[in-house]
């Protein structure tokens, strides 16, 4: 300072300042030098190639959602009298050396009266084809509209039960497309939930300080040192008889919701005691920015990813933690069809062991929670694309 | 040390003091209780004397006073019908469906779930440890590369439903049920040898299963840690220097990143014991999984209450214990005001 001041001919170009100009930037980092931090993500992200796959498999999951009506080839209520426990009919594509497009072989069943089973075998004689686009059982799309346009159909007087059939003949891939209807939506509302009050109790822990932040910590502390399982099976079970399902629904979202936040919270107390003191917040504060201009620009968008992030990756908790309750018969309840629920059936292990197709609906399980866990891998990586 | 004993104790105390209220408002929340709702039935099929004995019992176990009373008295604090009896004075209460006192009915199944629960404990260290150190110094080999495969399987796959299918499995390749914790034979009888390793055969797939999750989730972060601290200097420098790539690697490295481990304990223990009470369902083991479920299911309060309060002791206890554990490994936690 003293050294410039005592300079006292000093250059000044006229010309207007181009920080570009000693290093001209390439228009590739100059992309990269102002893109926002959301871009910045996106681009992180889009390395992680696992990741990226998990988003495309759960996009795809998430957009059979609003469609399972037309996408189930049965109504998940639709009950087959003469196929009760079918096993599952496989779809060929070559008949007699011929190839005829996808079908499947209809049953014969008999009754095996020594161990009172139906024996199904298949009749390899007459292939059925698969009906695409098509008019089968009807249905009322989202509950309004009546229709009956299914994207593929069994075989005209034929059957197809690709995952076989439960007790009461009901076509399990039906049911474990509607189930995905209800398994998907449960872990975003339960997380919604548990967002909204772990951004609560958390930015007031983290802003408030003093006795508040002491008292939520204990909170936090003591619900995490509560195993979760036995206190969902508690509070499920005090779920009122007479609910209807819908608001059994609900009630045990809420709950899912209820003892997941603390997680949540505390990532956010952390952080914004963290960013509070970090040079950028500093230098608004100096600049005259008000506090809500603070938070609402310079905080919150620095720990949302973060947030999303761990929001992601304690999504498969929820859907698993609803599976486990349904499973057990203390969480939804029929008609209502979730994962969990089609478990049930496969409670046994006489169930098991005779119709062991009642564990499919493992498997989506499986897919979508190992899917969330890629995912939010991936976006916890990408949440801090400055380092 | 002393100071830091202490005050982790009195912490633990008050911890347990509002798990105990909050367990309470939770058995409490539903209508009615098992006794009410044993009379309406009674009432409904016209048998009077019952009706009497249900009626004797709610004065008994004060269920007609307001909720407060009731927890106070089933805490022991506050005298009942029959004084202070109540989980501060050893008195578990009464099971209302099983017509018996509660410890009499939970009996064996709290020692077999302490059992399961430190099998699975020591199983996840044993496991996860060689594997998180193979994975560690030969990273992104194909060993790594598998065990991390494995770990994921194993945090996505719920316990419960692995169980299921191991269950099926087993029986059909091997013609074995691999339900239960022993024998049905050895059941109600003492405890002998041959019942003891009948015990210790069933108990190796319920830790397996039990163990996955907790074993992946180790397995990842201790691998993260490795790696961490074998990067650092002090390991070049000890390589540099002459020492045994083994000899480094123990030396240092690993004892440092064992510390988030123990302190994970923790962290750990309630989600085993979460994975165990659902397991136990699935696999039929006598802990005290099936009975809190169906005293869950039938509102057997008592019975209920305790075995809550029985897990959530079990877990704090073991985060105590994992406490205790780092502060005499990491000097650095006892002066730091012990969190």
């Amino acid at each position: 300072m003293n050294e410039s001041l005592s300079v006292k001919q000093h250059y000044v170009d006229s010309a207007a300042f181009d920080p570009g100009a000693t290093e001209p930037m390439g228009s590739e980092s100059e992309s990269f030098y102002r893109a926002s931090s959301w871009r910045l993500m996106w681009w992180k992200f889009r390395r992680h190639k696992v990741a990226v796959a998990a988003a495309f498999i759960l996009l795809v999951f998430y957009a059979m959602v609003p469609f399972v009506e037309v996408i189930a080839p049965y109504n998940q209520t639709k009950r087959h009298g003469d196929f009760l426990y079918a096993p599952p009919q496989s779809v060929h594509l070559m008949h007699e050396g011929r190839f005829i497009g996808p079908f499947v072989y209809p049953y014969q069943f008999t009754f095996d009266i020594e161990s009172f089973r139906r024996v199904y075998t298949i009749d390899t004689s007459t292939p059925q084809p698969i009906r695409f686009l098509c008019r089968a059982d009807g249905y009322d799309f989202w509950g309004l509209v009546p229709a009956n346009v299914h994207l593929f159909c069994p075989p005209e007087n034929g059957t197809m039960f690709l995952l076989g059939t439960d007790r009461l003949g009901r076509d399990l891939l039906s049911r474990i497309i509607y189930g995905a209807r209800i398994s998907l939506t449960i872990g975003i509302v339960g997380i919604a939930v548990s967002f909204t009050l772990g951004l609560l109790f958390g930015g007031l822990a983290g802003y408030l300080g003093g006795w508040v932040d002491h008292v939520i910590q204990r909170m936090i502390e003591i619900l995490r040192s509560l195993p979760e399982l036995p206190l969902w099976l508690a509070l499920s079970a005090a779920l009122p008889a007479n609910w209807s399902p819908i608001l059994v629904f609900f009630g045990i979202t809420i709950i899912l919701g209820l003892l997941d936040w603390p997680g949540l919270a505390r990532a956010v107390r952390s952080k914004l005691l963290s960013l509070r003191e970090e040079d950028f917040v500093k230098a608004a504060e100096l600049m005259g920015a008000s506090k809500q201009r603070v938070i609402s620009r310079h905080l919150i968008p620095n720990f949302m990813s973060h947030l999303i992030a761990s929001a992601t990756l304690s999504i498969p908790s929820m859907i698993l933690g609803e599976t486990a309750l349904s499973f057990l018969g203390l969480g939804l309840r029929p008609p209502i069809t979730s994962w969990g629920v089609l478990l049930n059936e496969a409670q046994n292990l006489a169930a098991v062991q005779l119709h062991p197709w009642l564990l499919f609906p493992i498997i989506p399980v499986v897919i979508v929670v190992l899917a969330f866990n890629f995912m939010g891998d991936g976006l916890r990586d990408a949440a801090d694309p400055y380092h | 040390m002393i100071t830091f004993l202490l005050r982790r104790f009195v912490t633990m105390c008050v911890t347990l003091l509002i798990i105990s209220a909050l367990v309470f408002a939770i058995i409490k929340l539903p209508p009615g209780d098992f006794l009410t709702n044993q009379i309406a039935e009674l009432r409904a099929q016209g048998e009077s004397a019952s009706v009497a004995k249900a009626e004797f019992l709610i004065k008994q176990y004060g269920l007609d006073r307001p909720v407060w009373e009731q927890y106070l008295v089933w805490l022991g604090v506050m005298p009942g019908q029959n004084g202070f009896s109540g989980l501060l004075q050893g008195d578990w209460g009464w099971s209302f469906e099983y017509d018996r006192p509660v410890v009499e009915v939970v009996g064996d199944a709290l020692w077999l779930t302490l059992l399961v629960n430190f099998a699975v404990v020591i199983f996840i260290h044993l496991v996860s440890i060689p594997i998180a150190i193979y994975s560690a110094t030969r990273q992104y080999s194909i060993g790594d590369y598998i065990a991390t495969f494995i770990g994921y399987i194993g945090l996505a796959t719920p316990s419960f439903l692995l169980a299921l299918i191991l269950l099926y499995y087993v029986n059909r390749w091997f013609g074995v049920s691999i339900g239960g914790l022993y024998d049905a034979q050895y059941a109600g009888e003492p405890w002998t040898w041959p019942k003891i390793q009948s015990l210790m055969s069933h108990l190796i797939v319920p830790t397996i299963v039990i163990g996955l999750g907790g074993t992946a989730a180790m397995i990842r972060r201790m691998r993260a840690n490795l790696l961490d601290e074998l990067g650092k200097q002090y390991y070049v420098t000890a390589k540099a220097k002459g020492l045994t790539p083994r000899k480094a690697l123990l030396k240092y490295p690993f004892r440092m990143s064992l510390n988030p481990f123990i302190s994970d304990i923790g962290n750990l223990l309630p989600h085993l014991v979460s994975g165990s009470v659902l397991v136990s369902l699935v696999l039929s083991l006598p802990t005290v999984g099936p009975i809190l479920l169906s005293a869950l299911k039938s509102q057997d309060q008592f019975l209920a209450g305790f075995i809550l309060m029985f897990v959530a002791v079990l877990t704090v206890i073991g985060m105590l214990v994992s406490d205790l554990l780092l502060a005499w490994l990491d000097p650095r936690i006892r002066m730091g005001g012990g969190r």
